[in-house]
Order: structure tokens, then sequence, then C-alpha cells
């Protein structure tokens, strides 16, 4: 059982996610070991583990829950419980390790952030698919998986700001400012996530996703959580915020465009809408002002920003091709499909 | 008050390829006298007139390959 502070009462969490289902003998350990049932797995476990696979990624990915929402039924103490965070260091290492190996090297940051400025005429990949002839099924799968981290929308990158300081940070914070909706909560890009996903007819519960999400994604989320919850690694975060910043304005129109298509409704469609003008102007601000700032202060970190650009180039690329090759073979790319709240005949129609 | 913020001059940033960088809030007068309104803290005006979302930026000026 993770110990409490001392001196302070053991305190639970009632409310809050549930913990998912293990995937194997880490998570399954981790999973246990939160509930108070049993130890923590061993570090080899963790050495031996596919870096990439389902168990290795969700253990992570509870291991940094707790920094976030936490889990129903454990104690938000364990966020900093020493044999949590061992274990989740040594997950850290191995996936780190291999994003290394795996990122391919470029000379400087305008040469990573280069390739991601050019538009492919013939794009290939999920957006593409998913406005020329995704389906409604479809469109709401892309929306589970992703509400892992839409849901918490900006989260992982609020992190870096005491990290950052004068041009930086002012441009990093007025950024993050407008992800979390210029101070109403309506406009909050998490909040409008939400109303997309009740636009799809799925379920806005925070971790309600989580079993069902493919260990692709998990890998997509646990990038940012990894990067933003060390200081170290604050050039990797910034490159990482860059290239979600630049690849989404066309992304995001693609994707309007297919849920105008499908016939999700006005919410759907309006959450990309927003992104498309947002993440025009963010791009602009983090190529310039954030990433210009702490390389003007931290010259140093550059191969750390293109290592972060590369990185997550790799995992989404990684996400497309499983969501793809899912899709194109008609299977599910969830684990466990969602079930819809209202039966599959009834086509919505919105008149927007 | 000499220094106060609303005294500086409304910053604009250019670049050769890209959008104008604008200091927001703004209202754009259209060339049908009609305007849109955007409050966010910066807005990027669309110069290459490619732009679906126009007056504003949507990433439309971007080399295509």
């Amino acid at each position: 059982m993770p110990p409490g502070l001392k001196g302070y009462p053991a305190r639970m969490a009632y409310e809050g996610p549930r913990l998912p289902a293990a995937r194997g003998p880490l998570s399954a350990g981790v999973r246990e070991y939160l509930l108070g049932t049993g130890p923590l797995p061993p570090a080899p476990t963790a050495e031996r583990a596919a870096p990439y696979g389902d168990d290795l990624q969700l253990a992570l990915y509870v291991c940094y829950e707790p920094h976030y929402r936490g889990f129903a039924g454990v104690s938000p103490d364990v966020e900093w419980d020493p044999g949590l965070l061992r274990l989740r260091a040594a997950l850290e290492q191995r996936f780190l390790t291999a994003l290394r190996a795996d990122t391919p090297v470029r000379d400087s940051v305008e040469d990573a952030l280069a390739e991601l400025l050019v538009e492919p005429v013939e794009g290939t990949g999920v957006s593409h698919f998913l406005r020329d002839e995704g389906e409604l099924w479809q469109l709401r799968e892309y929306a589970a998986q992703r509400s892992l981290y839409h849901l918490k929308e900006a989260d992982p990158h609020a992190w870096v700001l005491p990290r950052l300081w004068g041009r930086a940070k002012a441009a990093m914070a007025a950024v993050e400012f407008d992800e979390y909706g210029g101070g109403r909560a309506d406009r909050v890009h998490a909040r409008l996530f939400a109303d997309l996903m009740t636009d799809l007819d799925l379920d806005t519960t925070y971790g309600r996703y989580l079993d069902a999400a493919c260990a692709e994604t998990l890998a997509t989320v646990n990038l940012m959580s990894l990067f933003g919850l060390h200081r170290g690694l604050r050039g990797a975060l910034v490159g990482h915020f860059a290239t979600v910043e630049i690849t989404s304005s066309p992304g995001s129109r693609r994707l309007a465009e297919a849920m105008r298509r499908a016939g999700a409704g006005p919410a759907a469609a309006y959450f990309y809408d927003e992104h498309v003008e947002a993440d025009a102007v963010h791009e602009q601000v983090v190529r310039h002002e954030v990433i210009g700032g702490l390389l003007e202060q931290e010259p140093w970190l550059a191969p750390d920003v293109a290592f972060g650009v590369g990185a997550t180039v790799l995992l989404e690329d990684r996400l497309g091709e499983r969501l793809l090759g899912d899709w194109r073979a008609g299977r599910s790319s969830l684990r466990t499909p969602p079930t819809l709240h209202t039966p599959p005949t009834s086509e919505k129609t919105h008149i927007s | 008050m000499p220094n106060s913020p609303a005294e500086r001059p409304r910053r604009i940033s250019v670049q050769r390829k890209g959008p104008l960088l604008v200091e927001g809030p703004v209202e754009v007068e259209l060339e049908d006298g009609s305007t849109v309104v955007s409050d966010r803290f910066r807005v990027a005006l669309c110069t290459c007139r490619r732009s679906r979302r126009y007056p504003w930026c949507d990433t439309s000026h971007r080399d295509r390959a």
C-alpha cells in the first residue's frame, strides 16, 4: 500500500476516473499497488517490456494520471509516492531510449520545422482519410481516442511555464490562455471538445475511453506528460508544442469538413473550425516567440527542440498508421468500441 | 499617463511569407463595408488571399509539395 503523508490523515478520492483494466504484468502491478492490494512490479519487468506496447504505455499513463485528475479509490498522495516514481522513471527510461533511437536526427530546429510547413498536395494521413471517406463510426472512434488528450487539452504544456522566462514565457502563457478559453469557461478547448463528443453521442466523462484507447494513442499523450513533467526536457516540450500547433490548422480544416460531411453536428465542426483559426496564430507565436525566445536564452537546447518535433511526428505517424490500418480492414481501432446512446439507425441531421 | 500601455502604438509584425500578426482585439473592415471582430490576444491576418477564412489566416500560404 503506498504510504500517505506522515502526520496527515489518509485521504482517498472516491470520485474520479476508474482505474483501467490491466494489459500485462506492468499495468497489472501498478493497478494493484494503487489499490493497495499488491506490490509494484520489479524493475526488470520494465526493462523487458516493449517500449511502445500496450502494457508499458498503460502503466506509464496510470503513473502520470495522479498529476492530472487521479483515480477513484486511490489516495491523491500517490502523486509523490517514491516507489511509484521509481517505477515511473524506469518506464520513462525505456520509452525515452526507444524514442531517441527511432527519431530521425535533424541538423537544426529550422530543418525539423521546415518539413512540417509544407502541405502535401495528396496527403495520406488520418485527417485526409476522414475528410474524403470517413464514416460516422470512424469519426466517433477518432474522437474517443483523441479524448484522452483533448479533455485535458493544454494541461501537459502548462508545466513548462515555470521553466521558461522572458519572451518564451510570456508567449507560451498567452497561447495557453487562448487554449483555456481566454478566461471564459465555455470557450476552454477541453470544453469545446466535450461539446464535440456530445454531438458524436460519446460519453464526455474524463477518462471514460482510457480502456478503449490503443497503445499508439496512449504513447502520444505519455509523450506530452513526459516532456511536461521534466524540466530537463523543456526544449523537447516546446518542440512538441510547436509541432502540434503547426500541423493543427490544415488538419483541423479537413476534420471540420469530415464532421460536416458526416452530419456530426455543429459543435463537432466548431471545435475544428476554432482550431483552424486559433492554431494559425499559435503556430506563429510558438515558432517566433516561444522557440525563438527559448533558443535566444538557451541556444544549447536546439537539439532538444528538434528531438521534440521528431518524436511527436514519429508517434503521430504510428497512431495514424494504426487507425488507417484498422479502418481500411473494416476493424475497430478501439479495444472496446463505444456504445451508442441512441440506435445507430437514427441518423442525426443538423442544419447549421 | 505617459507610460500607460494604451499609449504604446499597436504592434504589427510583418513577414515576407506568412500572415500579418496584429495584437488583438481587432475589428477588420472588409471591402464590402462589413466588419469582423476577433478578441484573440493576437490575430493572424491573411496576406496571400488564399485563406478560406479570410481575413483570418488559415495557413493556406504554405508551400505545397
